[in-house]
């Protein structure tokens, strides 16, 4: 028997698959430089008419209906604290519930607890935003209004912030804990040991060595599930309400810039108007959000970076 | 090292029939062994016959694999290792352990050190402390500039110093050495052989170690181990590091020791 190649036909699928491989990779930069330059040229058409600071600082959102005096306001601050606060509440509810399971998972759980919850977390991530929303809104909201405190008894608004937020915090915590999670297992056991053999608890091993040695991918964790929670779209556009308010307060309706674009998509503002290109001014403030938060993260994830 | 010849007091360890079991499977079978006090002993033998194992129960680093069972007694200081009411954190405070790759943590030469001080309590001045632990690893010369620099920027000879260091700041009566020695450069090696014998002046230490000509310029007491036919380990025979090695009383140690085998 012998062996031979054609070696003409060898190079060529080699170089066919190359290039192939390489179209798919481009594939997927063309797409985001395609999705910024179209954001930054039809906003263009907003910052003509509408100054940037003006949008950045003013302090009243109404690019639809006209106020009193038959004004609209194009000051975007109270679509960003709708959506801040959200996000933070999410992410006061995720951060410590994520960190707490992937510590248990990565430092306490015997195998077959571990190979039972791992899946069911990914089950609560994989579960559609649309159903999260509904949750939120059929059952967190009335769920808190039962508390008898005045404040959620009485106050709390049909729409609001605190349920979106809580239960949009429930919808990352697979996001923070299994990132961590693999940041935590990835250290090595021989650090473990040492410190075991110290006389460490098992409490003290994953708090003070291998949470510290995993800091850097946890902040990581942090910082994505914190950008989704700011692109987060359906869960707030049903649950967290349509009123653009420049507020903290969660018991409250707010609007956040996901669900502004939401509404005025589905809308009938004319494609081109002013109202309509306010869509690519947020878009593209959201878009600077998400790049900030991941530039952030980067910069974070270098700084604490533990070699071992 | 026979009962013999050791009083109760010089003993530190004494281990008494001594089975050991990842699962079902035996890894070691009816050790028998004193530790002196204050002293180097050195465990020898072929790879599998058990030396890290059985290292290991003496500071019940062993509890931390699934599975893993001890049968028979281990004293430390008269006292029942195993017992039920004995916490094993307080047996590794006072068993320290050094490992075989050098395994600093991820924080400064001044952290590294004082961590097993700071977790269990100390009161007391934590730079001195770091301080005396560096000197009695012969590390402080090197490194009294740099204290805040990262463990792992020192070279590995120095980061398994500093690994000694880090188990001497605690004050343990025992030092476990896995051949702390086999990831280091020759002249490391020495350094960390100088040391052996220096902190044996104040800490019983038992060394495990592939290295025969090591064992037998450090070490006091040696022991040697094999593996029988259902691959559980055992001690073959324990005495004085002189005889083991100009004497051995069994043909299986004399086999190991003259290159036969192993």
């Amino acid at each position: 028997m012998q062996l031979s190649r054609n070696r003409k036909r060898g190079a060529l699928q080699g170089r066919i698959v190359h290039w192939l491989f390489f179209a798919c990779a481009a594939m997927s930069v063309i797409t985001t430089f395609g999705i910024v330059a179209s954001l930054l040229r039809e906003s263009l058409g907003f910052f003509g008419e509408i100054p940037v600071w003006e949008f950045l600082f003013g302090t009243t959102w109404s690019p639809i209906l006209k106020d009193a005096e038959g004004n609209r306001h194009y000051g975007v601050l109270p679509l960003v604290s709708g959506t801040l606060l959200v996000a933070s509440i999410a992410a006061a509810v995720a951060v410590p519930a994520g960190l707490a399971i992937a510590i248990y998972l990565s430092e306490y759980a015997p195998d077959k607890v571990r190979r039972l919850i791992k899946p069911i977390l990914e089950v609560l991530a994989g579960i559609p935003t649309v159903v999260y929303g509904y949750f939120a809104l059929t059952f967190v909201t009335p769920l808190l209004r039962s508390i008898p405190i005045q404040v959620f008894r009485e106050d709390l608004i049909v729409y609001n912030a605190l349920s979106a937020g809580l239960v949009m915090g429930l919808m990352i915590i697979p996001m923070v804990s299994s990132l961590s999670e693999d940041a935590m297992v990835a250290v090595p056991r021989s650090l473990r040991h040492a410190a075991y053999a110290l006389g460490g608890t098992r409490l003290e091993v994953s708090l003070r060595i291998v949470v510290p040695a995993a800091f850097s991918g946890i902040v990581a964790s942090f910082i994505l599930a914190f950008s989704r929670a700011i692109g987060e779209t359906m869960l707030v556009t049903i649950a967290a309400g349509a009123t653009p308010r420049l507020t903290f307060n969660p018991i409250e309706s707010i609007q956040t810039m996901t669900a502004f674009i939401v509404q005025l998509a589905h809308g009938e503002t004319p494609h081109g108007s002013l109202e309509y290109n306010t869509i690519f001014a947020v878009g593209l403030l959201l878009f600077a959000f998400t790049l900030g938060m991941n530039v952030l993260g980067h910069f974070l994830v270098r700084r604490f970076r533990e070699e071992y | 090292m026979t009962t013999t010849e050791a009083t109760a007091t010089d003993t530190t360890l004494s281990v008494t029939g001594l089975d050991m079991y990842y699962g079902s499977f035996r890894a070691l079978r009816d050790i028998n062994l004193e530790v002196t006090r204050n002293s180097v002993t050195a465990l020898i033998g072929p790879s599998g016959s058990g030396k890290s194992t059985l290292l290991r129960c003496f500071n019940r680093m062993n509890d931390l694999i699934p599975g893993a069972r001890v049968e028979g007694q281990v004293l430390f200081n008269g006292e029942d290792i195993y017992h039920p009411s004995i916490d094993p954190t307080e047996i590794r405070l006072r068993v320290g352990m050094v490992f075989q790759k050098p395994n600093p943590f991820p924080k400064s030469i001044y952290d590294n050190v004082a961590f097993g001080l700071r977790i269990n309590g100390f009161r007391g001045n934590m730079d001195e402390a770091v301080e005396r632990s560096l000197r009695r690893a012969a590390l402080w010369d090197e490194v009294k500039d740099r204290l805040k620099a990262s463990g792992l920027t020192l070279s590995g000879g120095q980061q398994q110093r500093l690994c000694i260091a880090r188990a001497v700041a605690v004050q343990p009566d025992v030092i476990l050495m896995d051949e702390p020695a086999s990831a280091l450069d020759p002249i490391s090696t020495l350094a960390i052989e100088d040391l052996m014998r220096e902190l044996s002046r104040d800490y019983t230490i038992v060394v495990v170690t592939h290295n025969m000509q090591q064992a037998a310029r450090v070490s006091d007491w040696t022991a040697f181990m094999t593996m029988g036919e259902d691959r559980a380990g055992y001690l073959v025979e324990v005495g004085d590091t002189h005889q083991i090695f100009t004497n051995p009383r069994d043909e299986r140690t004399e086999g190991y020791i003259t290159g036969r085998f192993g």
